[in-house]
């Protein structure tokens, strides 16, 4: 249902979110409640086609983000809007109908994949629940999939504890992308990964960017990565988001103290080794 | 930072010297060794990184260091150990009554995921007392006062709080340094940090990094630091070695290795940080520099060099056979073409 | 406290369900106390009518209900026909003896359950885990009855314990030692049965958690560190293991009132057990009330100690 209010909101983004909260109340027994408010009053545009990051510290609230607009919790108050409308969770309908469309994949892939599981049954999952497949097409496009995301698909009946931490992001990627998403968040996926395992893994994801037209969200801690891929990068703190621009700008030339005190920590870890390689003449 | 000449010429034998130390676990199918002839000096008071990514073998080494290998792993090779005051003992042999005199008193490790390696129904306080009390003979309360005063060393300003916290209460950062805090309460010759930093965010990194850093210059253990991060390494070790497959691939200075590797997978590795921060380095395609592959099984059964599938500089005799370790002036490398 | 607070209306509320509900069904049963009477001959029917109105029974239900309420309220639990006593002398006497029977039993079962349990764990594997198994295995299908038989048979054959009851005849006239050896001979038989039945689940309970416990990493850490392998054992393992055998002593409280009851019988031993079942038989009503809710007070007072247990000892507990 089209209000005047989604009207206005733009064409050119693909998600929209006004002054998005949420907060968690968390009760010691004692009886005293803390509230901790994860997110405060967040303004956030994602354009189409588009790897936007979001950087911060632990606490900063990125993951919580992450899940309002995966949809999986329900904010305290903001609006967000998809492909120009607005969504609700109230509206069940409608929801069912956006969630495909919106696919999360999770940093501990160990704790998101069922271990018992073997690959073709953890990417057949999505499928069988939103009825795209049935009976042996299921398998085939599984096998699909996993050659897609660069794993045999021989190993189709191996449990997923088997496989190494990279395999298994690639197989929650491949879950992920069974359903065609249009819209995908990748919540720390790439943290705990050895550094080659992460070159690969984004460029795999930068290959199914292009080959599937997908929008990204890349919520990360680790600035190196995000200035070499991001084309749109925001920095949060404390629930908020404190400082957004393009990643030159943003590592090059940071306003914010928050913002500083990050560039600054990872300029502090990495100078004696870029020394290092300066004199390397590569 | 001391030269190796100058540490070598107080004393004539190294704090941890191993030679052809080869590991292998017993599984239900053959597998390949988790190490291969590892070779390595350790010195009193020096940093030595190991460069290594999963499956490398770095743990492996680590857990050999304090006997942790599980019952019936075979192991050769030989792990000589010369603590001060103590007699020359290879810890390949040493018999689990005799190793606990040796863990956490003379060498001590500091563990990657402290959040599931502290125990989750004790303080984190009596959690480190605990370690002193197992080496040490002293009153409870001198006990305590004293890890009062390593929670100090390793930065806490409340110390009284954060003794009788428990592990569920505090951050990631908090707990990386009580796993510290508990590796040096017995002021160990030699601390082992395994991926000290690992899922910590970039100013928690910095934060562990500094108190490694100053607890090192404090107590002048001997350190060795594993992780799969060649930058934490500048500016803190003072060698480094790479690890593949379960061996060393190439070894040297610190500095020297990261201006002029040798070893192709070292300058893979190397490749994948950009010259500077937010400059996207990606090629004409948009992509990022990666070493291509992977390792699998079948390359460690192979009789040639393990890298070579993955090699940029390979070439026919890489296939056929491994290359032997060549000593160049205060550096090793494995390979054959190393000069390019 | 806000917690507790409402566990205790909770159990409150499970008190009064508990006691409407056996009214309600022993009133379903069919019969009543005075039934083997009327068979009597000599017994007229008005008399019946007569003892009926004096003990209240020809009122409704609701009525006496209300009127067990308000003399419970006062510390009266009604009045046994057939012993002719109040509710809570009999019950106090016999629910001493059978405490006396089962806290022993229990006692005996923990602390024997829980050190064998750690020893065998950390051990898994080997022969003695192995036999400990077996033996636990064949413990557990071997019903109660049988064991409590078995070990009768071998007292009548050997004749080295008395066979049955609490105490022998002349108990009153012997002094103080030989009465607590009397009692304690006595008390052989039924308290081997009981810690016989429920040591194998105990065991097996604390192996299980132990095993869990000990392969974890925090405990590979710690031997890393030095730390001696019996330290590792009771000072690490056993408390992280803690928790679900802390609600299993839990139940384990909650049925010291009610878990000896075939025990009670078979023996002979003047307990609770008898007692239920023979004014079960004989329609005794406000005795059955008053086993039935005191087994409940139990019950509910096993879990709340639990519960508080588990507060006290783990942490992590606390934040919830």
């Amino acid at each position: 249902m089209a209000t005047e209010a989604t009207a206005r909101a733009p064409k050119t983004a693909l998600m929209r979110t006004t002054a998005l909260s949420k907060s968690y109340v968390q009760g010691e027994f004692s009886g005293k409640r803390f509230v901790i408010n994860a997110v405060s009053d967040v303004d956030l545009e994602i354009a189409p086609g588009c790897l936007t990051a979001l950087v911060g510290g632990s606490g900063s609230g990125k993951s919580t983000l992450a899940r309002c607009l995966a949809m999986l919790e329900k904010p305290d108050a903001g609006e967000i809007w998809f492909e120009g409308r607005t969504l609700s969770f109230e509206n069940l309908r409608e929801l069912a109908h956006v969630r495909p469309k919106i696919q999360l994949v999770f940093q501990d892939s160990a704790g998101a994949l069922n271990p018992r599981f073997s690959a073709a049954q953890i990417i057949e999952e999505p499928l069988e629940i939103q009825h795209r497949e049935v009976g042996a097409k299921l398998r085939a496009r599984a096998c699909e999939l996993m050659e897609e995301v660069g794993l045999s698909p021989d190993w189709a009946d191996r449990r997923a504890r088997e496989f190494s931490g990279g395999q298994r992001q690639r197989l929650a990627i491949a879950r992920a992308i069974a359903i065609k998403p249009i819209f995908l968040i990748l919540d720390e996926s790439l943290s705990g990964l050895d550094l080659s395992t992460q070159a690969q893994i984004l460029n795999l994801l930068l290959d199914l960017q292009q080959s599937h037209s997908l929008t990204y969200l890349l919520i990360s801690h680790d600035l190196t990565l995000v200035g070499q891929v991001a084309d749109y990068v925001g920095v949060m703190h404390q629930g908020r988001i404190v400082e957004r621009g393009s990643p030159q700008k943003i590592l090059g030339d940071p306003q914010h103290p928050h913002t500083q005190q990050l560039v600054g920590s990872v300029r502090v870890l990495e100078s004696a080794f870029r020394t290092a390689r300066a004199g390397s003449g590569r | 930072m001391p030269a190796m000449s100058d540490i070598a010429s107080k004393q004539a034998f190294p704090l941890l010297r191993i030679r052809e130390l080869t590991v292998a676990y017993c599984g239900g199918r053959p597998s390949p060794p988790a190490l291969h002839k590892v070779t390595l000096d350790l010195w009193p008071g020096e940093v030595v990184g190991i460069l290594g990514e999963s499956g490398s073998g770095k743990s492996t080494l680590a857990r050999s260091t304090l006997g942790l290998l599980p019952k019936g792993t075979h192991v050769s090779g030989s792990l000589l150990f010369q603590g001060k005051d103590l007699p020359r003992q290879d810890l390949a042999t040493v018999d689990e009554s005799s190793w606990r005199a040796i863990r956490g008193a003379k060498i001590a490790m500091i563990f990657q995921e402290p959040g599931i390696c502290l125990n989750p129904v004790m303080r984190v306080g009596d959690q480190i007392a605990e370690v002193m009390r197992a080496h040490s003979k002293q009153e409870v309360k001198q006990r305590k006062q004293n890890c009062k005063a390593i929670l100090q060393e390793v930065g806490f300003s409340n110390v009284d709080r954060i003794y009788r916290a428990y592990p569920h209460q505090l951050s990631g950062g908090q707990l990386h340094r009580i796993v510290i805090a508990q590796a040096l309460a017995c002021r160990p010759a030699v601390v082992i940090a395994d991926e000290p930093t690992r899922s910590l965010d970039v100013t928690s990194q910095t934060e562990i990094l500094k108190v490694l850093k100053e607890t090192h210059k404090r107590l002048g253990s001997a350190l060795i630091f594993i992780t799969h991060n060649p930058a934490l390494l500048a500016g803190f070790a003072d060698r480094v070695a790479i690890m593949y497959a379960g061996r060393i691939v190439e070894e040297g200075p610190v500095l020297r290795v990261l201006r002029q590797p040798f070893h192709p997978y070292t300058r893979g590795l190397l490749q994948l940080f950009p010259n500077s921060l937010g400059q996207a380095e990606l090629g004409h395609d948009r992509r990022l520099p990666v070493i291509p592959g992977s390792l699998t099984v079948a390359d460690q059964f192979a009789p040639g060099c393990t890298f070579e599938p993955r090699c940029s500089e390979r070439s026919r005799v890489c296939h056929n056979e491994f290359p032997a370790e060549e000593i160049l002036s205060d550096r090793r490398v494995s390979c054959f073409h190393h000069g390019n | 406290m806000r917690y507790f607070g409402r566990r205790l209306v909770h159990a409150g509320l499970l008190l009064v369900g508990v006691s409407v509900l056996c009214f309600l069904l022993s009133d379903l049963a069919p019969g009543n106390f005075f039934d083997e009477m009327k068979l009597n001959p000599q017994v007229s029917s008005e008399t019946i009518v007569a003892l009926r109105a004096q003990y209240g029974l020809d009122q409704a239900l609701p009525v006496r209900y209300i009127r067990w309420v308000k003399s419970v309220v006062r510390g009266e639990f009604g009045y046994s026909f057939a012993y002719n006593t109040s509710v809570s002398s009999l019950l106090g006497l016999r629910a001493r003896n059978t405490l006396l029977l089962t806290a022993l039993a229990t006692m005996l079962a923990w602390l024997i359950a829980v050190p064998f349990g750690v020893w065998i764990a950390s051990r898994p594997g080997s022969w003695t885990d192995r036999l400990s198994m077996g033996g636990t295995s064949l413990f557990l299908s071997v019903p109660e009855l049988v064991i409590v038989f078995a070990l009768l048979w071998l007292a009548i054959r050997t004749h080295a314990l008395p066979v049955g009851g609490m105490v022998s005849t002349g108990f009153d006239r012997s002094g103080p030692w030989e009465k607590l050896w009397d009692l304690a001979t006595h008390l052989v038989i039924p308290v081997t049965a009981l810690v016989l039945a429920s040591l194998p689940i105990l065991v097996r309970h604390v192996r299980a958690s132990m095993i869990e416990v000990l392969k974890t990493p925090f405990i590979e850490a710690a031997r890393a560190h030095g730390i001696s392998r019996a330290r590792l054992l009771f000072r690490y393992a056993l408390p992280a293991a803690a928790n679900p055998l802390i609600s299993l002593f839990g139940l384990s409280v909650g049925g010291l009132l009610s878990g000896s009851l075939l025990v009670e019988v078979v023996t002979g031993w003047p307990g609770l057990g008898p007692l239920l079942l023979e004014s079960s038989m004989s329609r005794d009503l406000y005795v059955v009330v008053g086993v039935v809710m005191s087994s409940t007070v139990f019950m509910i007072f096993g879990n709340l100690l639990a519960d508080a247990m588990l507060f006290i000892v783990d942490p992590r507990v606390r934040v919830e």
